[in-house]
C-alpha cells in the first residue's frame, strides 16, 4: 500500500502542478508594510542575537536550528 | 485564507502554461507527452487524491513557515557590543564589533571581532581545581553575493584560546520564491579544532564538526511570518573537556568518593528542529514564539520554548522588549553524578551541561534611537541595553562543596542538588551607514 502511494505521489505532483493545485501568493507586495516594520524581524540585531545563542549553546546540551543567527560557538 | 480555484489557475497559468502546460513545451519529448496525457486521462479517477493533496499542500504551507523579504543584501551597519555573563562563580565578558558593508548592489562583506574574557571559578573548578583567567578571541569574515532572488554566502571563523584553537568555514545559499512569500535556505559548515591542556605540553587532540541546516521561511498573512529550521550536527574526535573529572565511590577516601578523568564517545550526532513565528498585534507591537526540539546520539533530549513581546514607544524613540524562555533536557546516557566504582562504564561524564536540568530565563530590553540632531555622522544610531536573568536548576548534579568544610553530614550522592542564577547583559551601539 505504501509502495503504491509512493509511486502515485510523483504523478500527483506533476499532474497537480499542471492543473493549478498550487495556491497563488496571497500577500501582495503592497500588503507587506506590517511585515516590513523592523519590530517584525525575528532578530533585529545580529551581534546581540549571536551572543545569546553562544550563551545558550555553552550551557545547554542542545544546539542547532537557531535560525539566521546560529552557527556554533567554536569554543569548548 | 484559502485561494479560489480561479486564483490558483491564474497563478499556474503564466508559470506552467495553464492546464495544458506540457502541450506547449517544445523541450518535452513525444514519449513524455504520451505519458503525461495518459496521466491526465486518468485524472478523474484520482481527483479525490488530488484534492487531498491540495489540502495537504495548503496545510503544509501553513504549518511550516518562515519569513524572508524579497532577496536583498543585509543592512549596512556597525555594531559595538559589550557583553557580560555572570553566574555560578564565573564572569565572562568582553567586546564584540560587527561591521557590514556592501560593494555595489550584489556583494555584502562582514567582519566580526569577539572576545570572551573568563575569570572566576565554576563549581567544577571549586571542587577539583583552582581559579583561573583566560581569554578567547574570535575573528569572523563573511561575504554574501546576491543574484536575482538567490543569495550565496561564505564565512570563515577563527577562535583562539591558550588551550583551544578552532577554525570554521561555511557556505550557505538561500532562494526566494512563491512571489517572495517563501525563502528556502541551506547552510553547511565544517569546523576543525585542536584541543590542548595547559600544563601538559604533550597533550594535543583533534575534533571535527560538521553542521547542515535547512530553513524555510514563509509569510503567512499580512501580519504573520513563520520559520522552520532543521539542523543536524556531526562531531568526531576528542569531544570532552580535558580538565573535567567524574567522581566515583571510593571507601578509601575520607569523603567516600574520588575523581577520575571523564571519557566521552568520539562521535556525536544531533538533530534539532525549531518552529518560530512572529505576529503583529492590532496595535504596533509584535509577539514572537519559538519552540525547538533536540535529540542526539548520546541520549540527550531537550525542548525549549520562548515568548517575546516587542513594544515601540514612538514618541519616545524607544522599543521595549520582554522575553520568557523555558529549557529542559534529559541528560546523556553516560552521565552520572556518582559512579559506583572506578572505570565503572566505558564512557563517563559529570559535566552538568550533560545532566538532567531545566532553566528559566526572563529578559528585558530597550532600544533607543538617537534623535537626528545628536546622531553621529547624520546616520541612524541606536543605543541598546538588554538584561537576561537565567535560573538553572539541576536534578542530578549534586553540590559536592558541602564536603569542603569537613562536613560529613552528607553521604556521597545525597548532597543537595545544585542550582544557580546568572545575569546576562548586552549593551551596544548600532549605526547604519
Amino acid at each position: 500500500m505504501i509502495k503504491r502511494v509512493l509511486l502515485l505521489l510523483p504523478a500527483l505532483l506533476l499532474l497537480g502542478g499542471c492543473e493549478s493545485i498550487m495556491p497563488e501568493p496571497w500577500v501582495k507586495p503592497y500588503e507587506r508594510h506590517y511585515l516590513a516594520d523592523p519590530i517584525m524581524s525575528f532578530e533585529r540585531d545580529p551581534v546581540a542575537a549571536g551572543f545569546m545563542n553562544h550563551v545558550y549553546e555553552a550551557r545547554e546540551a542542545a544546539r542547532g536550528a537557531e535560525g539566521g543567527s546560529g552557527g556554533g560557538c567554536g569554543c569548548n | 485564507m484559502a485561494a479560489t480555484k480561479k486564483s490558483l489557475e491564474s497563478y499556474c497559468a503564466p508559470r506552467f502554461g495553464g492546464r495544458r502546460c506540457w502541450s506547449a513545451s517544445p523541450g518535452v519529448s513525444s514519449r513524455t507527452l504520451s505519458a503525461l496525457r495518459a496521466l491526465c486521462s486518468g485524472a478523474h479517477q484520482i481527483a479525490f487524491a488530488r484534492d487531498a493533496l491540495k489540502r495537504f499542500l495548503f496545510g503544509l504551507v501553513f504549518v511550516v513557515s518562515p519569513v524572508v523579504n524579497a532577496a536583498v543584501l543585509p543592512e549596512e551597519r556597525a555594531d559595538t557590543l559589550y557583553h557580560s555573563y555572570s553566574g555560578g562563580g564565573v564572569t565572562i565578558d568582553g567586546p564584540s564589533i560587527l561591521v557590514r558593508k556592501n560593494i555595489g548592489n550584489t556583494v555584502s562583506l562582514s567582519a566580526n571581532y569577539y572576545v570572551d574574557m573568563i575569570s572566576g571559578a565554576s563549581i567544577d573548578v571549586q571542587a577539583t581545581a583552582s581559579r583561573y583567567t583566560e581569554q578567547r578571541d574570535e575573528f569572523s569574515l563573511g561575504a554574501d553575493y546576491l543574484v536575482d532572488k538567490t543569495t550565496m554566502s561564505l564565512n570563515y571563523t577563527n577562535s583562539s584560546e591558550n588551550d583551544y584553537q578552532a577554525e570554521t568555514v561555511g557556505f550557505g545559499i538561500s532562494q526566494d520564491f512563491f512571489g517572495d512569500l517563501s525563502t528556502l535556505s541551506m547552510r553547511a559548515t565544517y569546523g576543525s579544532d585542536d584541543v590542548m591542556r595547559n600544563g601538559d605540553e604533550n597533550f594535543l587532540e583533534h575534533a571535527e564538526h560538521r553542521r547542515y541546516s535547512l530553513g524555510w521561511s514563509q509569510i503567512l498573512t499580512t501580519k504573520l511570518i513563520a520559520e522552520l529550521s532543521v539542523e543536524t550536527v556531526s562531531d568526531e574526535g576528542f569531544l570532552n573537556n580535558p580538565y573535567r573529572s567524574v567522581r566515583y565511590l571510593d571507601p578509601n577516601s575520607g569523603t567516600g568518593f574520588s575523581y577520575q578523568a571523564e571519557l566521552y564517545p568520539s562521535t556525536r550526532n544531533s538533530d534539532a528542529v525549531a518552529l518560530r513565528a512572529k505576529y503583529m498585534l492590532p496595535y504596533r507591537a509584535a509577539v514572537k514564539t519559538e519552540y525547538r526540539r533536540y535529540a542526539d546520539s548520546w541520549g540527550i533530549e531537550a525542548d525549549n520554548l520562548e515568548f517575546r513581546y516587542t513594544h515601540p514607544l514612538e514618541s519616545e524613540n524607544l522599543i521595549l522588549e520582554g522575553k520568557l524562555r523555558f529549557y529542559k533536557q534529559d541528560g546523556a546516557d553516560f552521565y552520572s553524578d556518582l559512579f559506583p566504582y572506578v572505570n565503572a562504564t566505558n564512557f563517563r561524564a559529570r559535566d552538568k551541561e550533560l545532566s538532567d536540568f531545566s532553566s528559566t530565563a526572563i529578559g528585558l530590553g530597550v532600544a533607543y534611537q538617537v534623535p537626528e540632531r545628536w546622531a553621529l555622522f547624520n546616520r541612524k544610531n541606536t543605543l541598546n541595553f538588554y538584561w537576561d536573568y537565567i535560573l538553572f536548576d539541576y536534578e542530578n548534579f549534586h553540590d559536592v562543596r558541602v564536603h569542603q568544610g569537613g562536613d560529613s553530614s552528607y553521604l556521597p550522592g545525597e548532597e543537595p542538588a545544585y542550582s544557580f542564577n546568572a545575569h546576562v547583559v548586552r549593551a551596544f551601539w548600532s549605526m547604519w551607514f
